[in-house]
């Protein structure tokens, strides 16, 4: 058919529409690929290369969550390249990044066999938290620099460009300019970022201080869904309980309307509704 | 062997680099003539069969990434003369560019004519601001021929913002922008899909000089220098331990020996005059041991054989008395410092070469050395985190080489 392409994923062959990444053609071929960065809502940033593959005649390997899929492509996800490159990345943030809060860090550590200590020992991104406002905590000693909250904040959902990458090589960070606290920035307080941070690094403040109390038990949270009553949009919201206080607000990532996306009211406005109580 | 002399002016000519009559002494008044009668197809095709590869270091074939920028889809295109030359030991597209300014900025009239683009930009390293001088006094000389302005091409002088990565293609695209100088993924390429989204030619200095040579004689004058793989000369930065090191007009397929040691050439080994090794291609290059210099060319398919490349042609040449593993750190320590931080492999990989190198990590720790050098070259996003570990990897795969 014109408007699909077929292509082979490990000696599988699989058909899938024209446009979509090879990632996409990889999970149409049921083949889990390893991703980090990538993120359904946002634009790939290409940076983690967790989830390389080979393609045949291709001298590098390529990132299949940017890579759109082409007719007859040769397509291999865990040969010893792919293999050892994925390894390497997670020892890589493994030894530079505090991941208790990053699940898809740890499941790629898992799957390839890293060794959290083999780079260790060396120069890590260990930082001080900053909590310079009340509504989001930064603990970039977890950051893996995937470039999502910049996304988040730019072009890909939120428009305001409130932070960026700053610094060059192993000094580059997350920087919401000139080095300036969050509250002095561009930064309206959406929190879209922390909705797509894969790590903890950027986390709600309640949440944050739950988990510093050892108060945060995901098995005593419920979920509730209710219609966001701040405006007319109708932005899904899903509030998250823990002994009748709502400790967090998220929306869903496939949700029509927001796309997993908010504004402060939404996000923050219940937690604080309740907290003048 | 004398040195040949084709993009550096022969030694006996008299007018001055950026003037009237240098334009008709090196015969660029010709070759704009002669392009400017030709359609693009037919300036295309003899930039094809002139073989001409680019010199900035990949040696892609430069008559086929003209068709593919003719080709693209879209009305608005750009020409870049990338003039950032950053890479180590690489000093020939400012010799070059000191030395005969007008040839490198006619090559860009010939691509901008070929590819029907309007505006063309040359991204300069911020600290050639003699040569950026030189650059835009041969601009005024171009404009009063009436081949540079807003009724022919518009061409413009672009700083660059000081980063080894600047020069990578995309960054510089970037960088043209006003955006960070951080590569951008490969699919679109900048044939496709350059400057602003639209279809971009970027050549090196010494490509574009190239152009200008051939344009000013034909396919045959061309071909008459160099091996049938690989026509034309090749300029070669030759540092380190040699008598007389300098920047070298050399044919292709040329004795690499020969290079360091002819009188007109290098002169012969210096220091203890005995080889331990050459670095080729500077820091993104690789380590080759003296027969393996014995052995080859100055050609591409010569020097595959022992996994090297020409590259930029930064040749450094390493007597006995030099450490190897000193060299290693001190190129770890560069890419760790040049690095911009997008990818994992690279961001994090250069740091942690530099810190296994010091900790003597050559001799302990060699296996997580090759693995973590295999993943940089394999995934990482651009040229500069898939080379860096080139050199790397070209001692480990030689532990005898390490010397002292
Ligand atoms: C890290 C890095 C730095 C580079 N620096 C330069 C440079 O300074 N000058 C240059 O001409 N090419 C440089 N290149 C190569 C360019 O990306 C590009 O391939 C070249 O300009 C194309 O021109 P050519 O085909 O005429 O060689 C660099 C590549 C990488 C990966
Ligand atoms: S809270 Fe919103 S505005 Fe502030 S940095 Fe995050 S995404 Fe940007
Ligand atoms: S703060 Fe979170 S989302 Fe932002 S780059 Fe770091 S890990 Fe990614
Ligand atoms: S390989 Fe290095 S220089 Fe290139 S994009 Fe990745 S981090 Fe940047
Ligand atoms: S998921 Fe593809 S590069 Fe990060």
């Amino acid at each position: 058919m014109a408007d699909e392409v077929t292509l082979t994923i490990d000696g599988m062959s699989v058909a899938v529409p024209r446009g979509s990444t090879v990632r996409a053609a990889c999970e149409a071929a049921l083949v889990s690929i390893p991703t980090l960065c990538w993120h359904s809502n946002l634009e790939p940033a290409n940076a983690c290369r967790a989830c390389v593959v080979e393609v045949k005649g291709s001298r590098a390997l390529v990132a299949s969550c940017s890579r759109v899929a082409e007719e007859g492509m040769d397509v291999q996800t865990a040969s010893d390249r792919v293999r050892n490159s994925r390894k390497v990345v997670a020892e890589l943030l493994l030894s530079t990044s505090d991941a208790d809060l990053a699940p898809d860090l740890l499941h790629l550590a898992e799957i390839s066999g890293a060794d959290k200590n083999r780079f260790a020992g060396g120069a890590t991104w260990q930082q001080p938290v900053k909590d310079d406002n009340s509504l989001y905590i930064r603990d970039l000693s977890k950051c893996i620099l995937c470039y999502r909250c910049v996304e988040a904040c730019g072009e890909d959902a939120q428009n305001t460009f409130a932070i960026s990458v700053a610094g060059r090589g192993f000094n580059a960070h997350i920087d919401a300019g000139f080095g300036r606290e969050l509250p002095e920035s561009d930064c309206v307080f959406c929190g879209n970022c922390v909705a797509v941070c894969p790590t903890g690094a950027l986390i709600g403040k309640t949440e944050w201080t739950l988990r510093q109390n050892g108060q945060w038990d995901e098995d005593r949270i419920s979920q509730t869904e209710t219609i966001c009553s701040y405006c007319g949009v109708g932005c899904e919201l899903n509030l998250h309980v823990l002994e009748n206080r709502i400790v967090k607000v998220n929306s869903p990532m496939d949700h029509p309307v927001t796309h997993g996306m908010l504004c402060v009211k939404g996000r923050y406005g219940y937690e604080f509704a309740q907290a003048g109580e | 062997m004398p040195e040949t002399r084709r993009l550096l002016p022969a030694l006996h000519t008299r007018s001055e680099p950026v003037s009237r009559e240098r334009l008709t002494e090196r015969g660029f008044d010709r070759a704009m003539e002669r392009m400017l009668s030709m359609q693009p197809e037919d300036i295309i095709a003899e930039v094809k069969a002139s073989g001409i590869k680019g010199r900035g270091g990949a040696a892609f074939p430069t008559g086929i990434k003209w068709a593919g920028v003719h080709a693209a889809a879209g009305g608005t295109r750009y020409v870049v003369m990338n003039a950032d030359e950053s890479e180590l030991g690489t000093f020939k597209d400012r010799v070059l560019l000191e030395q005969d300014p007008l040839g490198a900025l006619v090559g860009v009239l010939i691509a901008a004519h070929a590819v029907r683009a309007r505006k063309a930009y040359c991204y300069i390293r911020g600290e050639y601001r003699e040569v950026e001088q030189r650059l835009a006094a041969a601009l005024t000389i171009l404009a009063e021929c009436g081949w540079v302005g807003p009724d022919a091409v518009d061409v413009e002088i672009r700083r660059g913002a000081g980063a080894y990565i600047a020069g990578e293609e995309t960054a510089l695209l970037n960088s043209i922008e006003g955006k960070r100088a951080e590569p951008r993924v490969k699919p679109p390429f900048p044939t496709n899909h350059g400057l602003w989204g639209a279809p971009t030619l970027i050549q090196n200095v010494e490509t574009m000089a190239n152009v200008a040579v051939l344009f000013a004689h034909d396919v045959q004058w061309f071909k008459e220098c160099g091996t049938p793989e690989t026509p034309g000369t090749k300029l070669i930065g030759l540092s380190g331990y040699v008598r007389h090191p300098g920047v070298y007009e050399v044919p292709f397929g040329y004795p690499m020996t020969n290079i360091i040691h002819d009188e007109d050439l290098g002169g012969g080994l210096s220091g203890s005059e005995r080889l331990r090794a050459i670095l080729l291609g500077g820091a993104a290059g690789t380590f080759m041991a003296p027969e393996e210099v014995e052995a080859s060319l100055l050609d591409y398919g010569s020097l595959s054989r022992y996994g090297a490349s020409i590259g930029s042609g930064a040749l450094m040449v390493f007597d006995d008395t030099v450490d190897l593993t000193w060299v290693l750190k001190k190129l770890a320590r560069f890419f760790a410092d040049e690095s911009c931080g997008q990818c994992v492999p690279c961001r994090i990989g250069t740091r942690r070469i530099l810190e296994l190198l010091d900790q003597e990590g050559l001799k302990t720790r060699a296996e997580d050395l090759r693995e973590l050098a295999l993943a940089m070259r394999d995934a990482s996003i651009c040229g500069l985190g898939q080379t860096a570990p080139v050199a790397l990897l070209s001692i480990l795969d030689r532990p005898e080489r390490q010397g002292a």
